[in-house]
C-alpha cells in the first residue's frame, strides 16, 4: 500500500493528527475523514448553483433554439444544431440527422395540458413557464456563484493538500494499472478497505477533466458571449471561434456536465450511496470490507 | 484537539446553514428571490465599469459580415410623425436633443452627416442568442453631446424611439460612460447605404458593448436626464420596463 493520503485530510494540526490516527488504524469498517470542510460546501453549492444553471440555461436556450459555428449565426445562418417544430411535430435535428421528439422537446405538453412549441420542456426549465427575461437573472447571477466558488476551490485545491488527491501519481497512469481499473469499473469491483478512501486513476482523470476542462470550459464560453467582454477579453473569440462557437461549446460543455453527473450519481448508488453521501455531508466515510473469498 | 474539532464543527455548521438558508429562501420568499436576482447585473455593470472601462470591441473585416443581416425587434416605425418624415424620404425629419444640456437642438440627417463620421463593421447580439455581423456608418455620439453640451449632473442618456410594441413607444438608456464611448454612434448608414427602414432608419443606435435591444432604431428624440425614474416604466427601456436588465453588457 502507498502512503498517498487521503482524500482532504488536513485541516489544523489537532484535526490533522487525529486524522492520522484514524488512517492508520483505518483497516475495514473504521471511519475515516474523507472530504474537507471546504470540499463538502464547495461540493453542495455547486450541486444546486449547476441546477440553477442548467435549468436556466435550457430556458434561455429556448429563446433562439440554434447552434451556429462561427462569429456569427442567425436566423437565415446554417444552424448544425436545431430544435423545432412543425405542425405538430416536435424534432431535434443535428446536421442532416433529424429525430422526432414530440412531448418532449420542440412540442410539449404544458402541466396546464396545453401543447407548446419551445424546445425544452417546463419540467426542464428555470422558471417553468417561458421568460427569457427572467431566466436570465437566474443564470446571471448563479454564474457568480458558480465561477467564484470554482475559483476559490481550484485554487485552494491547486495550493492545497488536496492536489495530491485529485493528481494522478506515475505508477497509476501506466497503461496496465488504467486498463485494470477500467477492467475492475466494468465488473462493478470497487475498491475495499483503505483503498476505497482515495480516488482511483479514472476517478482523478474524470474529475481532472471536469474541474479542467468543462468548468473552465463553461465559463470562459459564457464571457466569450458578453459583448462587453469581448472588448475586454478579444483574445476569447480567437480561443473558441467566434462568439457563435463559444455558445455552441458552452452548450456541449452542459451537457458534458450532465453526462458526468448522470455517470457520479451511478458511480455514488452502486458504491454504497448511503456511506458516500453521508462521506460528504460529514466528511467521515466508513471503509467497504475486504472481500477476502 | 477537541477544541478545534469543535470549531470545525462550528464552520461546517455555519456552512450548511448558510447554504440551507440561501436556498431554501431562494424557494420560498419571493421577495428574496427578486433580491437575490439584481445581483447579477449589479455585479456584471460594476465589475464591468472598474476594468477595462473604455474598451473597444473587435471590428470585423467586410469578408466576415453577415450575408444576411436579420432584423431585430420592431421594423417598421409606427408614429405619424414617423410616417410623415419617411413619406418626405426623412428630409423634413429631426432629431430632438432635449434635458439637462446647455443647447438643446434640432438637428436634421443633412446636419448630422456633416459631423464627423466613423464607420465599424461589428457583431450585433441579440439577448435571445443570435448574432449578425454588419457595417455601420453615422455620427459617434461623443460629437453629438459635444454640440449640446451636457450639464454635470446629466447622469444617462434617453433615446426616444418611433416603434410599437403594443401601445407603448420604444425607448431606451445609456449611462455617460457608453454615451461617450468612440464606438458608440448613432447610424444613419449601414452596409454601405441609408439604414434601411427594417433596421431602423432614419437613425438608430449602435452601443456595440451591449445586446441588440439596447440598439434602439427609429430615434426621435434623445434626452438627458439624471434619474431614469418617471420615464416609462421607470426601469429605463421598454424591455426592461419587462424584466430585462437595464445593464445588458453580458
Amino acid at each position: 500500500m502507498s502512503a498517498a493520503p487521503i482524500a482532504g485530510y488536513s485541516e489544523s494540526e489537532g484535526g490533522l493528527a487525529e486524522e492520522k490516527d484514524l488512517r492508520e488504524t483505518g483497516k475495514h469498517g473504521e471511519t475515516v475523514y474523507r472530504h474537507s470542510t471546504g470540499t463538502r460546501l464547495w461540493h453542495w453549492t455547486t450541486v444546486a448553483t449547476f441546477v440553477i444553471m442548467l435549468m436556466s440555461g435550457l430556458m434561455i436556450f429556448n429563446a433562439h433554439p440554434r447552434l451556429y459555428w462561427g462569429q456569427y449565426g442567425a436566423n437565415p445562418d446554417y444552424a448544425w444544431l436545431e430544435i423545432g417544430n412543425e405542425d405538430a411535430r416536435g424534432y431535434l435535428r443535428v446536421g442532416n440527422v433529424d429525430v422526432t421528439t414530440t412531448g418532449v422537446l420542440g412540442v410539449w405538453t404544458s402541466r396546464d395540458g396545453e401543447l407548446q412549441a419551445q424546445a425544452f420542456p417546463w419540467w426542464a426549465t428555470i422558471p417553468s413557464t417561458y421568460s427569457l427575461a427572467r431566466a436570465r437573472l437566474w443564470h446571471l447571477t448563479f454564474a457568480w456563484v458558480l465561477a467564484v466558488g470554482m475559483f476559490v476551490y481550484l485554487v485552494g485545491s491547486a495550493l492545497g493538500p488536496h492536489r495530491r488527491d485529485l493528481l494522478p501519481v506515475n505508477r497509476e497512469l501506466s497503461p496496465g494499472h488504467v486498463w485494470q481499473d477500467i477492467k475492475n469499473h466494468a465488473r462493478l469491483r470497487f475498491p475495499k478497505g483503505e483503498a476505497a478512501a482515495r480516488y482511483n486513476i479514472l476517478q482523478k482523470l474524470t474529475y481532472l477533466a471536469v474541474l479542467l476542462v468543462l468548468f473552465p470550459g463553461i465559463i470562459l464560453t459564457g464571457f466569450t458571449m458578453s459583448p462587453n467582454l469581448n472588448a475586454k477579453l478579444p483574445i476569447l473569440l480567437d480561443l473558441f471561434g467566434g462568439r457563435q462557437s463559444a455558445r455552441s461549446l458552452h452548450f456541449i460543455f452542459a451537457f458534458g456536465l450532465v453526462g458526468f453527473v448522470a455517470i457520479h450519481l451511478i458511480m455514488v448508488v452502486l458504491a454504497g450511496p448511503i456511506n458516500e453521501i453521508r462521506s460528504m455531508v460529514t466528511g467521515w466515510f466508513r471503509l467497504p470490507k475486504e472481500d477476502r473469498s | 484537539m477537541s477544541r478545534l474539532i469543535t470549531r470545525r464543527r462550528l464552520i461546517t455548521g455555519l456552512g450548511y446553514t448558510t447554504i440551507a438558508g440561501a436556498f431554501g429562501g431562494l424557494a420560498v420568499s419571493s421577495d428574496f428571490r427578486d433580491l437575490v436576482l439584481k445581483g447579477g447585473e449589479t455585479l456584471a455593470y460594476n465589475t464591468h465599469r472598474l476594468v477595462g472601462r473604455d474598451a473597444l470591441v473587435r471590428e470585423y473585416s467586410e469578408a466576415e459580415m453577415s450575408p444576411d443581416f436579420r432584423t431585430n425587434g420592431n421594423t417598421s416605425g409606427s408614429t405619424d410623425e414617423w410616417k410623415a418624415a419617411q413619406a418626405s424620404g426623412f428630409a423634413d425629419w429631426k432629431l430632438k436633443v432635449s434635458g439637462l444640456v446647455a443647447q438643446p437642438g434640432q438637428f436634421g440627417l443633412e446636419a448630422l452627416k456633416s459631423m464627423p463620421s466613423r464607420t465599424q463593421i461589428t457583431r450585433h447580439d441579440c439577448v435571445e442568442g443570435w448574432s449578425a455581423i454588419g457595417k455601420w456608418t453615422g455620427v459617434p455620439l461623443s460629437a453629438l453631446l459635444d454640440r449640446v453640451r451636457p450639464n454635470p449632473n446629466a447622469k444617462y442618456v434617453v433615446f426616444r424611439c418611433a416603434d410599437r410594441f403594443g401601445l407603448s413607444l420604444y425607448y431606451e438608456s445609456i449611462d455617460m460612460v457608453d454615451a461617450y464611448h468612440p464606438q458608440t454612434i448613432l447610424a444613419y448608414g449601414m452596409n454601405d447605404q441609408d439604414l434601411p427602414v427594417g433596421h431602423g432608419a432614419p437613425i438608430r443606435l449602435r452601443v456595440e458593448r451591449q445586446l441588440g435591444y439596447k440598439n434602439a432604431k427609429y430615434i426621435m428624440e434623445i434626452e438627458l436626464v439624471e434619474s431614469l425614474a418617471g420615464i416609462g416604466g421607470g426601469k429605463g427601456g421598454f424591455w426592461e420596463d419587462r424584466g430585462y436588465e437595464w445593464y445588458a453588457g453580458i
